[in-house]
């Protein structure tokens, strides 16, 4: 009976977040491409900026969130955790990769090329080469308790890999600047150009919070389905 | 469940499973085992394939880790290492090293339970299980019945406490289970504690002083070995198995 | 001597001797090692100047490939007869059988790293010589990065289906770092840039690197193999 209370509950949650984040993407887009002028370097592909780094950000606390849920998985072995860090690391893989195509299309645009080895872009493939070993590792992997258990161990290997080669990388490219990155630092922010940033930041996360939840809920049918399966086979 | 076992004494359990269970994700393997084993006594584990007979064991051996309940040696956490000292584990596999000789794996093993001179200690055992002569051949070239028997001695040559062995007698030759009654007899002789899984009803009914019947991951019986399971191997399973 | 680590030289002992009785992982990653030296002359003009600017990173390429040879079958050879379970029954930490195992495999790599060292040397026109020293450093201070994280991973993976083909999935991508760190300092020291100034902070890294996870994994192995 509480099950179906709290299931209610969370579709309820589901659908403010999903009006909300609709919402403040509509305003966001309509303000985007109506209101603001096109910046004066890059013309109108800077708002690609709009996607790009609220993505960034979604990712990157996503990836940190999964790092916590992983420890606090392996704290308590309530795999209520590892179905929450399977969740978030797999949306934020998504957002990554938005990150990484939104990042190619500005830069063949702006720079010329798809891709530059670049301290930022370095380390986001890293990051996205690292995450998706994560989920290539879960689908290795029948035995839900042996899969959150070597997941959560690959969570804090990768987390603590990607703060070092976010500082490493720094290092080597602050010795070797690329010339086609003054660019970047070239074109600064107009007035009022920055809010809709965090505005779709926020809108990001609602979404990233709607996609955890329903990815979470396949989560836990599919581990009962599994128990389900295992007391057929073993009875 | 208690087990009078062959001695009382004050001292703790020499095995004591404290509502153990064993969840595979939502699946239970084992639920709520609770059973304690005096020193002295042999254990037969019976049950079907897939009613977590080896989980149990693999439990007791510290080679899983319980998702609720405790395991206790003689009173010590089973991952303790002191603890692991006291027992002996005799698997499914023989868990000796193709590539090395005999007297190599057995002076490993010995090395890792910190005997007092390894090699001699090893070398008895050889003998014990009749493999002195061909100590220095490689496993590789062993046949299956020297293989087996190396893998008692490897098993045992700590001298533990607790014997748990999971189908011990399953695929031995006959001189192999020769060399394994013996050794169980005289561990049983010096009041060790033995705890088997088995399917080999007759055998291990044999030896037992003690019968937990698993079913479904619970404990479906659990008490004295009597005559009746010994005369009737099916008695068992008729009285208390739901089949 | 503690029962840590004569626990940890009981187990390398023991896999460098089955490693010398079958030399599996031996000429496994030597010839692999080799084939693959012979296959970049192919890739570029070995006698240009671009070869000195990209010596570091071939021969760390070389190096990482061939680890993934031998550090597969770490634990894997624990796999046959169930030798995992006798160890991991034995009053010993897991720490100290991953200790032992990883310095086996190191000393084994180090091995066929000198020996693919000596054949760059042979095929293509490098002049280490005057840097042998901290070149060798970087060797040893690389190959323990990869042999740590290699053989973590080796006991995480060893249960899995496609074993194989997961070990590397993961493994690269994390030992990004250090290789980086390596390629750029032996590229360096090749070209005779002695050790110094902003090479230092690579080293720092690489040094970073194998420390934190050298901590990592012998926190963590307990879990990875027990649960």
């Amino acid at each position: 009976m509480s099950e179906t209370v709290s299931e209610k509950t969370r579709d309820r949650i589901m659908y403010v977040l999903a009006m909300l984040s609709a919402a403040l993407l509509t305003w966001n887009l309509y303000k985007i491409f109506m209101i603001l002028p096109d910046e004066k370097n890059q013309g109108a592909i800077y708002r690609i900026v709009y996607m790009h780094v609220p993505s960034i950000f979604t990712g990157f606390t996503g990836f940190f969130v999964a790092l916590a849920a992983s420890a606090l998985y392996l704290i308590t072995k309530d795999l209520k955790y590892d179905a929450f860090a399977a969740a978030v690391t797999e949306v934020s893989l998504a957002f990554a990769s938005i990150v990484l195509a939104t990042g190619m299309i500005w830069g063949r645009i702006i720079w010329g090329i798809w891709w530059a080895w670049d301290a930022r872009l370095t380390t986001m493939l890293v990051c996205w080469l690292i995450y998706f070993g994560y989920v290539m590792l879960r689908r290795a992997i029948d035995e839900p308790t042996q899969r959150a258990r070597l997941s959560a161990v690959v969570s804090v290997f990768g987390c603590v890999d990607i703060m070092i080669v976010y500082k490493s990388i720094e290092w080597w490219r602050t010795q070797h600047p690329a010339p086609v990155l003054s660019v970047r630092d070239g074109g600064g922010m107009g007035p009022g150009m920055e809010s809709p940033i965090y505005w779709n930041w926020l809108a990001f996360m609602c979404l990233a919070a709607i996609l955890v939840m329903v990815r979470m809920r396949q989560e836990s049918i599919s581990r009962e389905i599994d128990s389900l399966r295992r007391m057929a086979h073993a009875y | 469940m208690t087990f009078p076992g062959a001695r009382s004494t004050t001292s703790p359990p020499a095995l004591d499973i404290d509502g153990v269970s064993k969840y595979y994700g939502h699946f239970p393997a084992l639920r709520d085992i609770r059973i304690k084993v005096a020193a002295g006594s042999t254990v037969a584990l019976l049950g079907r394939n897939g009613a977590g007979k080896t989980t149990l064991l693999k439990i007791i051996a510290g080679l899983s880790k319980p998702s609720q309940g405790s395991v206790r040696i003689g009173g010590q956490e089973v991952r303790e290492q002191a603890t692991r000292a006291r027992i002996g584990v005799l698997g499914h596999g023989i868990s000796v090293y193709d590539e090395l000789s005999a007297l190599e794996n057995l002076t490993i093993f010995a090395k890792l339970y910190s005997l007092p001179e390894p090699e001699r200690r090893a070398l008895e055992w050889l003998e014990r299980t009749g493999l002195d002569r061909v100590r220095d051949g490689l496993v590789r070239e062993f046949s299956r019945g020297m293989r087996q028997r190396l893998a008692v001695a490897r098993a045992f040559i700590h001298e533990p406490e607790v014997l748990l062995m999971d189908e011990p007698f399953t695929a031995l030759d006959d001189r192999a289970i020769a060399v394994l009654q013996d050794l169980l007899a005289d561990a049983h002789a010096s009041g060790r504690t033995i705890i088997m899984s088995t399917h080999q009803l007759r055998e291990a009914l044999e030896l037992a002083t003690d019968v937990v019947l698993i079913q479904r991951g619970q404990i479906a019986h659990a008490g004295p070995r009597t005559q009746e399971m010994v005369d009737d191997t099916g008695w068992l399973y008729r009285t208390y198995g739901e089949d | 001597m503690t029962p840590f680590l004569r626990a940890t030289i009981t187990i390398a002992a023991k896999d460098l001797r089955s490693e010398f009785r079958t030399k599996e992982a031996f000429n496994a990653s030597l010839s692999f090692s080799v084939v693959i030296l012979v296959l970049f002359s192919f890739a570029f003009d070995p006698t240009s100047e671009q070869m000195q600017s990209i010596s570091g990173g071939l021969l760390w390429l070389v190096f990482s490939f061939a680890s993934a040879l031998s550090l597969n079958r770490s634990f894997a050879r624990e796999l046959q007869n169930d030798c995992l379970d006798a160890l991991v029954c034995a009053p010993v930490p897991v720490a100290a059988i991953f200790l032992g195992k990883a310095l086996a495999n190191y000393l084994l790599l180090i091995c066929v790293e000198i020996t693919a060292l000596a054949v760059f040397a042979l095929f293509y026109d490098t002049h280490f010589s005057q840097q042998l020293g901290p070149i060798l450093l970087v060797i040893a201070l690389g190959t323990w990065g990869m042999t740590v994280i290699g053989t973590t991973f080796s006991a995480l993976t060893v249960n899995l289906r496609m074993r194989e083909v997961m070990l590397p999935t993961l493994v690269y991508p994390l030992l990004v770092p250090a290789l980086m760190a390596a390629m750029t300092l032996t590229t360096d020291l090749m070209n005779g840039m002695p050790l110094g100034g902003d090479n230092l902070l690579w080293l720092r890294v690489l040094t970073g690197f194998d420390f934190i996870y050298t901590l990592l994994a012998m926190v963590f192995i307990d879990i990875v193999v027990v649960g």
